[in-house]
């Protein structure tokens, strides 16, 4: 499902934020991009996400070099993308409610069933009855859940999160992960940013470690299985 | 990317698709106007620049209009004016007119006895009392001779046929002023084409200006939506619709506007068009004009929203 081959990442005026970086992850999995602040978690996920492009190597989404993807084509691409982004990115102006319907909006799906998809989303969260405030009335945690929320609405087949719970309590943090995990059950594939490393840990979860723009380690857990997750 | 197995999507509905594309499109109509309504004042402003702007050529194809009413309504400024010898007496202008209306050239002939011409002229001139003054009456057997053919080059022709007459003192064609009048209208028309071309543009500058700070005020939202997925088309949808509205509102507007300033001509006109015995009177502007009016303005809305969104929604570059 995603492939990154040779990957570097330059920042304008900046280092490397990705140095010929190589990693994949396989259609139905799920793993946590791990590592110190700066270690380019983010980046990789843009990378994906055509946020930023890559300065050399090769990007594959579900079979398809990003590098091919015209202007034109990425909002159809990003359909397919449920993202989580680390400081939420939601419409202040827009009700909870509004924000999750988002996607539904915009792929056109009737009123009636938008209505019930996001019911349901908002459920799943925990954030029920809190559907008519505006994301300014939550705390961080609750708006990194409608963000959340947003994300999953449209069940797309691959999931990416930029530190989803790096603002919830240990609690509440496990059950969102639990959440993502469910998602993968019935075939998501998940890729999460995360520095916490005990709750990876607590979760079983597949690991793949960066420091300074390198993958260091690709760490199975024994439950994972034999798949491989990591450098390539 | 294959589907995952939780993606049940149901059956995208051919019919519930279209019905959702409508509705997409009314609630975005309905929700620009919404948003127009919430900051009243920047809004009435744009739409009153506009209608100011839509007004000025407005204005001046009314004055085409009534100005063709206006030369219309002088069917007889064509007319051909032949004052006969004075010794000619009503009983020979009588044979001539009889022989002058068998010619093809001639649609009517009037005769007008020096006792009508005299009254007729004191009303009109004001000069009432200097004529009583002279005691004898000074004018001629008139014949009025209305042209068949009103081109002013056939009164002309046929101006300079009557003076040959043995009968005619004068044979005098007043067609001068009309062809000058024409011609300024024709002037007139020509302005009122470029007027509309010049401030069509700037209806489209007005707008496209509007929507460009609307569009940088609303940066960070648009970034998100674009981030989920929303296409340049779905991100430009809202900001057409506002376009649209103030068009639309300040083609109403420039009609309000026309229609006041004719209504404070009125009177006036009323007053001038009274002394002159004529029955003139001022047109508005009509209904189709009306709609023609607000059309033009949501369509130059329309365009300068849509030039404003295409340039600057693609520098929102993600
Ligand atoms: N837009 C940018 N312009 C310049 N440099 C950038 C930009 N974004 C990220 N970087 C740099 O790239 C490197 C990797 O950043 P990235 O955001 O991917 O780190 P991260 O692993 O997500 O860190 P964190 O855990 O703090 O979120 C950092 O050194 C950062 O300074
Ligand atoms: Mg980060």
């Amino acid at each position: 499902m995603i492939r990154l081959q040779n990957v570097v990442k330059r920042y304008p005026g900046g280092r490397d934020a990705l140095s010929n970086l190589n990693m994949h992850l396989a259609t139905g999995d799920m793993a946590f991009l791990t590592g110190p602040s700066g270690a380019g978690k983010s980046t990789i996920l843009k990378l994906i996400g055509l946020i930023e492009r890559p300065t050399r190597g090769q990007v594959v989404i579900g079979g398809e070099a990003t590098s091919r993807i015209s202007r034109r084509r990425i909002p159809a691409f990003r359909r397919r993308i449920g993202m989580v982004f680390q400081d939420h990115k939601l419409l202040a102006d827009r009700s909870v409610f509004d924000n999750v319907a988002l996607p539904l909006v915009i792929a056109g799906v009737g009123h009636r069933e938008t209505a019930r998809r996001v019911r349901a989303a908002v459920d799943q969260v925990g954030l029920s009855g809190k559907e008519k405030m505006l994301p300014a009335m939550l705390s961080t945690g609750e708006q990194q859940r409608v963000g959340i929320a947003r994300a999953v609405v449209a069940t797309p087949p691959l999931l990416i999160a930029d530190e989803p719970t790096g603002n919830l309590d240990p609690e509440l943090s496990f059950e969102i992960m639990r959440l993502f995990k469910r998602f993968n059950e019935v075939g998501v594939t998940v890729l999460i940013a995360s520095h916490d490393l005990a709750l990876i840990e607590r979760l079983r979860g597949r690991r793949i470690s960066l420091r300074e723009g390198h993958v260091v380690a690709g760490y199975e857990p024994a439950a994972a299985g034999g798949r491989h997750a990591g450098p390539t | 990317m294959p589907a995952p197995r939780s993606a049940s999507r149901p059956p995208a509905h051919r019919a519930g698709r279209v019905r959702g594309y409508f509705t997409r499109h009314a609630q975005n109509l309905v929700g620009a106007l919404g948003r127009l309504y919430d900051q009243p004042l920047a809004s009435l402003m744009t739409v009153a620049v506009i209608g100011i702007a839509l007004a000025l050529p407005a204005s001046l194809y009314l004055l085409v209009v009534n100005g063709r009413a206006l030369t219309g309504s002088l069917d007889s400024a064509a007319d051909v004016s032949v004052y006969l010898r004075r010794e000619i007496s009503p009983a020979t202008a009588e044979a001539l007119a009889g022989r002058l209306r068998e010619r093809a050239d001639i649609a009517q002939v009037r005769i007008i006895d020096p006792e009508e011409a005299l009254a007729d002229f004191q009303r009109l001139s004001g000069f009432g009392a200097a004529l009583d003054a002279l005691g004898e009456n000074p004018l001629p057997v008139t014949l009025v001779v209305r042209p068949a053919h009103r081109q002013p080059a056939a009164a002309a022709a046929l101006a300079g046929e009557l003076q040959d007459l043995p009968e005619t003192e004068l044979a005098q064609i007043d067609t001068e002023w009309i062809t000058r009048l024409d011609a300024l209208l024709d002037i007139v028309r020509r302005a009122v084409a470029l007027a509309t071309a010049i401030l069509a543009l700037g209806v489209v500058i007005i707008v496209g200006n509007t929507i460009r700070l609307d569009i940088q005020n609303r940066r960070a939202e648009i970034e998100i939506i674009k981030l989920i997925g929303a296409s340049d088309g779905f991100i430009r949808r809202p900001f057409l619709y506002s376009g649209f509205w103030y068009g639309l509102a300040g083609g109403l507007f420039a009609a309000l506007l026309v229609d006041a300033a004719l209504w404070t001509l009125s009177g006036a006109v009323g007053n001038v068009a009274g002394l002159y015995d004529s029955t003139f009177a001022l047109q508005g502007l009509s209904a189709g004009t009306v709609l023609a009016l607000i059309g033009l303005g949501a369509l130059l809305g329309w365009l300068g929203s849509w030039i404003a969104a295409a340039r600057h929604m693609r520098r929102i570059e993600l």
